[in-house]
């Protein structure tokens, strides 16, 4: 996708990323190549229920953890 | 050949029953095979995860969930590396969403070198998480008092050290260990601090519902086999604590009977 004069400033998981105005959290999720089902996304600090990810618009300083399981004790 | 464990022997939390009195965690391994073959051989039915964010830079990443099926395993998630009351309800929340489920373990550690339990901020990560919604599965010090007002506030199972995490050095409070399990209505298990398969024995004995063990597994020199050691470890414990174990006693008593013996 390139990134274009409109594009819209985000950050996820801490690093600045540029995505095309108007991309839906599902939108965001393919492009970084990710699977819906193993992963959960929080947005400015609150929970994105995984049924609204095409619903969701991102905007400008919106700011993303996107987050799965790992091992751990 | 018959197994005189599991069968009519499992033990409840939240509702879920399991067969498996061992917890395992999936951390420490050298990689996700050797979780996964660990795991098998253990036997276990609950493994503790947790919660990071997806690394961005390295997207064919393996994830454990390829490896340890959440199909086949309970998930427990857990707050390792969160300080605050906060920080464990906001991990805990897209813990719940990623996996859809409440039953969460909640622990907040002090720094190193003790990582000791942070009953303060325990005490108050456990009731937000109460208020909403988890089932909290709660690491904390063997304080029965601490045990208890944690039971009182609605924890679905108390877990108290049995030795510093990762140290290896088993269950050195027995008497604080007892004294939960004793007063509690609630599955206790023992967690952190088994170092092999006898550390995890003597928690079974002294009447822990489970036993949680992750560093003494993964950092084995063959995890897959101290895995099944694990396994018989617990069995051996839970058998032993269910069949009533002879008291200790000061003095001998023969095996065999003194009377019928040959004379010349």
């Amino acid at each position: 996708m390139s990134v274009t004069s409109e594009a819209t400033r985000i950050t996820v998981n801490g690093e600045p990323l540029a995505v095309a105005p108007g991309m839906s959290v599902a939108g965001l999720i393919a492009q970084l190549g990710l699977d819906t089902r193993k992963v959960a996304v929080e947005r400015n600090l609150e929970i994105v229920p995984r049924s609204t990810y095409a619903d969701v618009r991102l905007t400008p300083g919106d700011a993303l953890e996107i987050v799965h399981f790992i091992g751990g004790g | 050949m018959q197994s005189y464990v599991g069968t009519g022997d499992e033990w409840t939390v939240a509702g879920r029953s399991f067969a498996s009195r061992l917890v395992v965690g999936t951390g420490k391994y050298k990689d996700l095979p050797t979780t996964a073959a660990a795991i098998e051989a253990s036997g276990a039915e609950m493994v503790t995860v947790a919660v990071r964010r997806v690394n961005l830079s390295d997207r064919n990443a393996p994830m454990l969930q390829d490896y340890v099926s959440p199909q086949r395993y309970t998930y427990l998630p857990n707050t390792a590396g969160c300080f605050t009351a906060d920080e464990a309800v906001r991990t805990l929340r897209l813990a719940r969403e990623a996996g859809g489920w409440n039953l969460v373990k909640l622990e907040v550690l002090g720094p190193p070198p003790t990582l000791y339990p942070d009953m303060q901020a325990t005490f108050e990560a456990a009731k937000a998480l109460i208020k909403d919604g988890f089932e909290v599965m709660v690491y904390c010090s063997d304080d029965p008092i601490a045990a208890k007002r944690l039971e009182e506030m609605g924890c679905v199972a108390i877990m108290p050290l049995g030795a510093p995490i990762g140290s290896g050095l088993g269950v050195q409070n027995p008497l604080m260990i007892q004294m939960i399990i004793e007063q509690a209505k609630v599955p206790v298990l023992v967690d952190a601090g088994v170092g092999t398969a006898y550390d995890a024995t003597f928690a079974m004995e002294l009447g822990c519902a489970a036993v949680l063990v992750n560093s003494a597994i993964a950092m084995a020199d063959d995890p897959v086999l101290m895995a099944r050691a694990m396994k018989a470890g617990v069995e051996a414990g839970r058998l032993a604590f269910r069949a009533g174990r002879i008291p200790r006693r000061g003095f001998a008593s023969a095996s065999s009977p003194m009377t019928g013996l040959i004379r010349s």
